[in-house]
């Protein structure tokens, strides 16, 4: 088991940013999700994150929601999902689910982290889950050894990164665009200056995402961040070419996140 | 019971264990703003007025309140009233929610609107303020409801907003609520996201009652000068619920007075086809708050069906769910037919074509009557006129009276 710290710390080792691939659980269908997320990981992505597929995805573009919604018509499960982090991290990389917060309280939230843990995941990210509601959460993924990613995002006052920054363990996630998922062709600078903020709060590396998709762009966020997270150019990549296609993406990416 | 301790939230938004904020961290500081603008605008006597004028002289408020008596006939003598939210400008209560949030979107230096919408009674308010306060503005409406509710498209296209049809998911409000929070997330810098019920991440639920609980108020006081008495019990529908808060918050103190919502039973509760949220979901969170959600085992939502666009809607506002939970007010099933045949005998005994969501409400109360017999006095909030639903309506009966 890979746990964020190391994936981190290797990357930093190697003069680099970490890399951070996205993917739904059950998209194209639950073993072939397993084997692009392997071709990612071959590809040299570091870090994981399996997306649950959720029914009203409001923080995404429309990339992920009609991956989401084509796994779901697959009839992907929680315990799929849970099945596909234990394939993952058998491959050695640090595994995360990255979940809308209704799943994982229906679900049962100390059950769920649990469950996680067995399986050998390390982390999960809650996009919709602030730290004022998290009481519960934050019991349940310290009792299991669970790192709980929160966001931090373009608007954040001071006093929200410090909340946010507190709260979080594993790594920060700073949304570099406002707006929800889905590849864009540029990214503005404000992403720089919100890292910069947020490391006044925390010694935990940060990672930054939404709308990244070329090796330019994660060149460019390598420089200021601890890691690079790419999730709608992933499933595009997957549209096109299938695993292949996410391989040779990942290559072409953890290429672009040198310092 | 106060009611003031039962009206207010916690700090952050809750009602007991509902409500509270559930957003990406991108819309938190807009929230705060929100809130904070809310707070400063209620205690302001500028904002009061200049809200109270759009009230009075925009609007057509106070609404009266009318006795149904020949519709009274068909609920065990029991005498119903109607508050008439149906005669405001534009057609149902959603306009007293807008006039205020579009003066408060003034106030907070923003020039853009968006809106979600079912029935196309919140897209037509909000369409008319932004025309009123000049606001730039767009509308999301699930595809499915642009078809049911079409004279309402063309409203608000000539009121000036963008009709945008939403084709994910179920192609209905919640998508567009989605949708609409997609666009908030994007555009917050300029854009109020104006929230047409009780329901979403905190202060919606608590601001969008308080600028309904009008309805109530004055209703109250019409009561009590007019009638001389309190009534028996106060039903309103409930699809998020901005309408049956709006007319329930001044009675809250009242114990003698039930308070009874009225959910969208579709085909019936028991078919699985229904949008009765109280009735037959369970505790979980969706689009920014906790409260009842129609959702399976694994917290996936079910998408609700209801004849009625308005609540057709598989969420509902946290402090109805508090209200339940706490036993101040019931919620009961309306199923479509029942909610139709209350809809033909208003027409043709009072004269008056109400919302197809307000007739689960008159179904609701020729119920209670024949349950309270006829000294009891029930306030049923007419929160909309019918207009939008006539093709809908002719084509139900149409159905109906071939198949018979
Ligand atoms: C006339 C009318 N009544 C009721 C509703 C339901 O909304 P709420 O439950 O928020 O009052 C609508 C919604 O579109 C409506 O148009």
């Amino acid at each position: 088991m890979t746990t964020i710290a190391q994936a981190f710390s290797k990357a930093h080792s190697e003069h680099r940013a970490a890399l951070i691939g996205y993917l739904p659980a059950g998209y194209p269908s639950v073993s072939g999700a397993v084997d692009c997320i392997a071709a990612m990981v071959e590809g040299g992505v570091d870090i994981i994150e399996i997306g649950l597929p959720y029914s009203d995805p409001l923080m995404d573009g429309i990339t992920i929601q009609e991956a989401v919604q084509q796994s779901l018509e697959n009839g992907t499960k929680i315990a799929d999902v849970i099945a596909t982090a234990a394939k993952v991290s058998e491959l050695g990389v640090a595994t995360l689910i990255m979940s809308y917060w209704n799943p994982i309280e229906r679900y049962g939230v100390e059950k769920f982290a649990s469950e996680l843990h067995k399986a050998g995941g390390v982390g999960v990210i809650t996009p919709d889950l602030t730290p004022e509601e998290a009481h519960a959460w934050v019991e349940a993924t310290d009792a299991n050894e669970i790192d709980r990613v929160f966001l931090v995002a373009l608007s954040s006052t001071d006093e929200r990164l410090a909340t946010v920054a507190a709260a979080t363990t594993g790594f920060v996630y700073a949304g570099a665009v406002m707006g929800v998922t889905g590849a864009r062709t540029s990214l503005g600078d404000a992403v720089r200056q919100v890292v910069t903020r947020t490391r006044e709060y925390t010694e935990l590396p940060i990672a930054v995402g939404l709308g990244v998709s070329t090796p330019e762009q994660a060149h460019e966020i390598a420089q200021f961040a601890d890691g690079v997270i790419v999730g709608s150019a992933f499933i595009n990549a997957i549209n096109s070419g299938g695993p292949d296609a996410a391989r040779e993406l990942a290559q072409k990416l953890r290429a672009g996140v040198v310092r | 019971m106060t009611t003031e301790a039962v009206m207010s939230p916690d700090t952050s938004g809750h009602f007991g264990p509902f409500g509270g904020r559930f957003v990406p961290e991108a819309l938190m500081a807009a929230l705060d703003e929100l809130d904070a603008a809310f707070r400063s605008a209620k205690a302001d006597p500028v904002f009061i007025a200049e809200l109270n004028d759009l009230q009075v002289n925009y609007t057509g408020r106070p609404s009266p309140i009318t006795i149904a008596s020949r519709f009274s006939e068909h609920a065990g003598g029991a005498t119903i009233l109607l508050k008439r939210e149906d005669l405001n400008h534009t057609g149902s209560h959603k306009i007293n929610n807008v006039l205020g949030q579009a003066l408060l979107t003034k106030r907070m230096g923003k020039s853009r609107v968006i809106a979600e919408t079912g029935a196309g009674q919140h897209g037509v308010a909000t369409a008319t303020a932004a025309a009123l306060l000049g606001l730039e503005c767009v509308v999301y409406m699930g595809e499915e409801d642009t078809k049911r509710q079409a004279l309402n498209v063309a409203r608000m296209e000539l009121l000036g907003a963008k009709v945008i049809p939403v084709t994910t998911g179920s192609r209905t409000l919640k998508d567009a609520i989605n949708e609409a929070m997609r666009d908030w997330v994007a555009n917050v810098e300029d854009t109020h996201y104006l929230l047409g019920t009780v329901a979403g991440p905190a202060p919606f639920p608590e601001m969008v009652r308080d600028f309904h609980r009008i309805i109530g108020d004055e209703a109250r006081e019409q009561m009590l000068s007019r009638f001389g008495r309190l009534p028996d019990v106060v039903a309103a529908c409930v699809g998020g619920g901005s309408n049956a808060i709006g007319i329930f918050t001044a009675f809250i103190g009242d114990t003698s007075v039930r308070l009874v919502g009225l959910e969208a039973g579709g085909d019936g509760v028991e078919t699985g086809r229904h949008a009765a949220t109280i009735t037959g979901g369970a505790i979980g969170v969706l689009h920014g708050t906790r409260s009842y959600v129609l959702q399976d085992d694994e917290g996936q939502t079910i998408e609700s069906h209801s004849i009625s666009a308005g609540l057709d809607y598989p969420g509902v506002g946290p402090e109805h769910a508090f209200l339940a939970h706490i036993g101040r007010a019931e919620y009961r099933p309306v199923t479509d037919t029942q909610a139709m045949e209350a809809f033909r005998l208003l027409c043709t005994t009072e004269g008056i074509i109400p919302a197809i969501e307000t007739a689960h409400a008159l179904h609701g109360a020729l119920e209670l009557g024949k349950e309270l017999g006829p000294e009891a006095i029930i306030l049923v909030n007419c929160s909309g006129r019918g207009d939008k639903d006539v093709a809908t309506a002719a084509n139900w009966f149409n159905l109906m009276d071939t198949k018979s």
